[in-house]
């Protein structure tokens, strides 16, 4: 039966796979989650003028926000990338640790974007080996990950060993065992022109956003605040990361590669015997998750920092995976949970003094959930926020100074809650993790 | 074959959120099931040839960056198998005996406890606090130190059952997060609360008191030439194999390690048996725990009686690596720790000798990789051959059985 069917005949499928045409950046209730994210920017803005923390929505917080977002962002893409095409990657750190090594290398030896590229590469053979491991051998998903991450981490220590010793050309240079020597250029930077003052021809454009911050009035203020940030002292790598968003969108969505890529994670023995060639398709779709991870680590090699360190990753390989779970496997889910990553350790870095004034924005966020819960004439759930918003009242008022060890554990906190909270809503590919091996299974 | 069950246990237990971590694990039953119908032989011939592999593929890696393997390997061997190089592989193969079998009674149940890193931070954390401020005679005190150990470790995991079991989290990316969190706990605590400033450059929570102490069995010295080499075996070895030994009989051996692997082989059918799968998460995931808890204690009793920042560290995934190189078997897990030992404790010769230290890693990592590419292999051949075998016993074409 498989012989008479055409294999171009596939993406006829995508309307039933996705109705409507707006649905492929975010799920369809993509209403609600904008009204509930338009209350929560007010709460902020009034949590703000409350405590007079103006760290809370500066542009200088929006800017480390989005720098730090990045490499968490492009490493949940990967996990987005693998899952789609069912394969459950827990490699992301080992192939980000690949892209800070040889993206840090390339980055001190020949030049930024020369390092961003050899990072992208690295990624991908990275992604390309897990690939090769679970699709060929079809050896557990996670077994295969765990390896990878202890192979990635020993060989980089080999390499740096070999190039950055002390008796090395790159140790004469200023390296070490763990630390490449630092990089000569860095990435270029742009402000965008009339919102934050960028140049055009040599004619310096009006700062708008920058004034309307100075002023502090309520929202606006605040408004132009958050959107400075994101166009003001701008890396090009950011830029281009942000980019892959939509792109990573339009492509898993709107082409017939992606319906591929799709169907594989969903149900690969359906889409093989509609013609798919579900394995080779597994190798392209971990080969971008691998170059995503790898541009993420070079993202930390080259922008972030301006050398290679061993740990330079730090567990964000797991917060990206973790991203593409609440997420819930689509690509705004992963940037909105980056950015609620990347905002809490912004906040962190630019201004930990206004972290107990998350307290009271938490105590806001409890009564809008109360409210919304009451309406609704749920009466467990209500009490449940009110006890967490009683209790982070408490916090706020009698937490001057968040101890900084435990900052540090925000991020890792606020996904065992929201996974607790919203995992009986979330849909995985069907498929994603499970053994598969082409033809077997039909 | 197993995915419509799989599915349906997903379904049933309303855990729809996970990373495919749930649905995969019908294929770590295969690699984990005690009887999967191969012999010891296979296994242990399996075993070897993946080490073989690993050993040249690491040698090709060397070559290709301009060392050379033959030196690296006979210096590894050379100086391995040195009596005091032996104890001190006994000595390091000791931690990740007590982790391997934590991180197995997790595949057991079909649990994939990757938190076994932060089980044990809390417990040698929670031991030293505890430890330090109760005192008791001798023996009464290190049970008390270990007991407190264990209680943590479980306290700890008990967070990843209640989450797993109560709200569908996968345990897998449930337990990365826990890790993460415990360790900022513990600096948290550390920094804020039990610092015990002894002198300015040791900062280590207050020390125990010498009836904590594990007494040392014994140290063996070696001079060659100038220099001298000691190790020492503390008597937490015995410890370890003491635990594996009660592994295997609860496991292996006692009706509720029966239960235990027929609801982690496969849930709907155990379930059937009047055996609650989320019952049976819980107990697997506490008794994980538990075990990982005393994976600091060598380190806390024997050397260093005090939690301090030179606190031991990634004894969680090498005890992943460990239990899978030993099949989750007692056995192999023993002979895997030992290895790994072995690995460690020649990454300094290497050094002395001019070579690349960090080989060792690689290599290790290249093992773990190939062991488990060639279990899934072999495994399939056996697979294979047994359905062939049926097949010519039942006089039927091999592609009328499915494998």
């Amino acid at each position: 039966m498989s012989a008479t069917i055409n294999p171009s005949e596939a993406p006829t499928l995508a309307p039933i796979a996705e109705p409507g045409w707006k649905t492929f950046l975010i799920k369809p209730s993509a209403k609600r989650s904008m009204f509930i994210a338009g209350t929560l920017f007010v709460l902020l803005c009034l949590t703000r003028v409350i405590t007079d923390g103006t760290d809370l929505t500066s542009s200088a917080t929006m800017g480390t926000t989005l720098r730090v977002t990045i490499p968490i962002l492009l490493a949940g893409l990967a996990g987005l990338w693998a899952e789609r095409v069912g394969i459950v990657n827990i490699a992301i750190e080992g192939m980000m640790i690949f892209g800070t090594w040889f993206g840090g290398w390339a980055a001190w030896k020949y030049g930024p974007w020369q390092g961003l590229a050899l990072a992208v590469v690295a990624g991908a053979v990275g992604g390309l080996i897990h690939a090769f491991v679970v699709v060929r051998f079809n050896v557990n998903h996670v077994l295969s990950g765990v390896a990878l991450n202890l192979f990635a981490f020993g060989a980089m220590r080999y390499l740096s060993e070999l190039v950055y010793a002390k008796d090395q050309p790159g140790g004469k240079a200023g390296g070490g065992i763990s630390k490449s020597p630092q990089q000569k250029y860095p990435i270029p930077v742009f402000n965008v022109p009339f919102l934050a003052g960028g140049e055009i021809g040599g004619w310096k454009s009006p700062d708008m956003l920058g004034w309307l911050e100075k002023h502090h009035w309520f929202i606006v203020s605040d408004a132009a605040g958050l959107a400075r940030g994101l166009v003001y002292q701008v890396s090009w790598a950011s830029a281009i990361a942000l980019m892959l968003v939509p792109l990573t969108a339009w492509v898993l969505w709107r082409t017939r590669f992606g319906l591929r890529v799709r169907s594989s994670g969903e149900d690969p023995a359906a889409a093989e015997t509609l013609g798919v060639r579900v394995t080779p398709l597994r190798y392209a779709a971990m080969a971008i998750s691998g170059a995503f991870a790898g541009f993420s680590g070079g993202f930390l090699a080259i922008v972030s920092a301006n050398y290679y360190q061993q740990g330079q990753t730090a567990s964000r390989g797991y917060i990206g995976l973790a991203t593409t779970i609440f997420g819930n496997w689509r690509p705004l889910g992963v940037l909105g949970g980056a950015t609620l990553f990347g905002f809490a350790e912004a906040l962190n870095l630019v201004g930990p003094a206004s972290l107990p004034n998350l307290f009271l924005f938490g105590t806001f966020a409890c009564l809008l959930v109360v409210v919304l819960q009451m309406v609704q004439h749920k009466i467990v759930p209500a009490i449940n926020g009110i006890i967490a918003g009683a209790i982070l009242l408490v916090g706020y008022i009698t937490i001057d100074k968040v101890p900084e060890p435990l900052t540090k554990a925000t991020p890792y906190v606020v996904t065992l809650i929201v996974l607790a909270t919203a995992s009986q809503r979330l849909r995985p590919p069907a498929h994603a993790g499970m053994p598969y091996r082409s033809g077997e299974n039909h | 074959m197993n995915i419509p069950i799989e599915t349906s246990v997903n379904q049933a237990t309303g855990a729809s959120n996970d990373v495919g971590g749930d649905s995969s694990q019908s294929f770590l039953n295969r690699l984990v099931r005690p009887d999967s119908g191969q012999s010891v032989l296979i296994t242990i011939a399996s075993s070897l040839l993946a080490i073989v592999i690993a050993l040249l593929i690491a040698g090709a890696i060397l070559l290709i960056t301009g060392k050379n393997p033959i030196d690296a390997y006979s210096k590894m061997l050379h100086a391995g198998t040195t009596s005091v190089k032996l104890v001190e592989s006994m000595q390091r193969a000791t931690p990740l005996i007590l982790a391997a079998v934590a991180v197995a009674i997790g595949f057991k149940m079909n649990l994939f406890n990757i938190g076994v890193e932060g089980q044990y931070l809390i417990g040698v954390f929670f031991a030293a606090v505890v430890g330090a401020k109760v005192s008791f005679p001798p023996v009464l005190h290190v049970t008390f130190v270990l007991l407190v150990a264990m209680v943590a470790g479980a306290a700890w995991s008990g967070i990843a059952a209640y989450l797993k079991v109560k709200k569908g989290v996968n345990e897998v990316i449930a337990t990365i997060m826990l890790n993460a969190i415990a360790l900022s706990v513990i600096d948290w605590l550390f920094t804020s609360y039990f610092r015990y400033e002894s002198s300015s450059l040791d900062v280590k929570t207050k020390p125990l008191p010498s009836s904590a102490w594990m007494p040392v069995l014994f140290t063996i010295t070696r001079k060659t030439g100038k220099t001298t080499q000691n190790a020492t075996l503390t008597s937490f070895f015995l410890v370890a194999l003491l635990v594996v030994l009660l592994f295997w009989l609860v496991v292996y051996k006692s009706t509720f390690g029966f239960r235990l692997r027929a609801s982690g082989y496969n849930a709907v059918a155990a379930r059937t048996a009047g055996i609650s799968s989320g019952r049976m998460i819980v107990v697997a995931m506490l008794m994980s725990g538990a075990i990982a808890g005393l994976v600091g204690m060598p380190y806390l009793l024997g050397e260093s009686h005090a939690y301090g920042p030179s606190r031991p560290d990634g004894y969680g995934f090498n005890g992943i690596a460990v239990a899978l190189l030993g099949r989750n078997h007692p056995a192999g897990i023993i002979a895997a720790a030992f290895l790994w030992g072995f690995l460690d404790s020649v990454s300094a010769p290497l050094q002395i000798a001019h070579l690349p230290q960090s080989i060792v890693l690689v290599l290790k990592a290249i093992i773990l990789i190939t062991v488990v590419v060639v279990n899934e292999v072999v495994g399939r051949r056996v697979a294979k051959r047994t359905a062939d075998r049926t097949a010519a016993a039942l006089a039927l074409p091999t592609a009328a059985v499915a494998v």
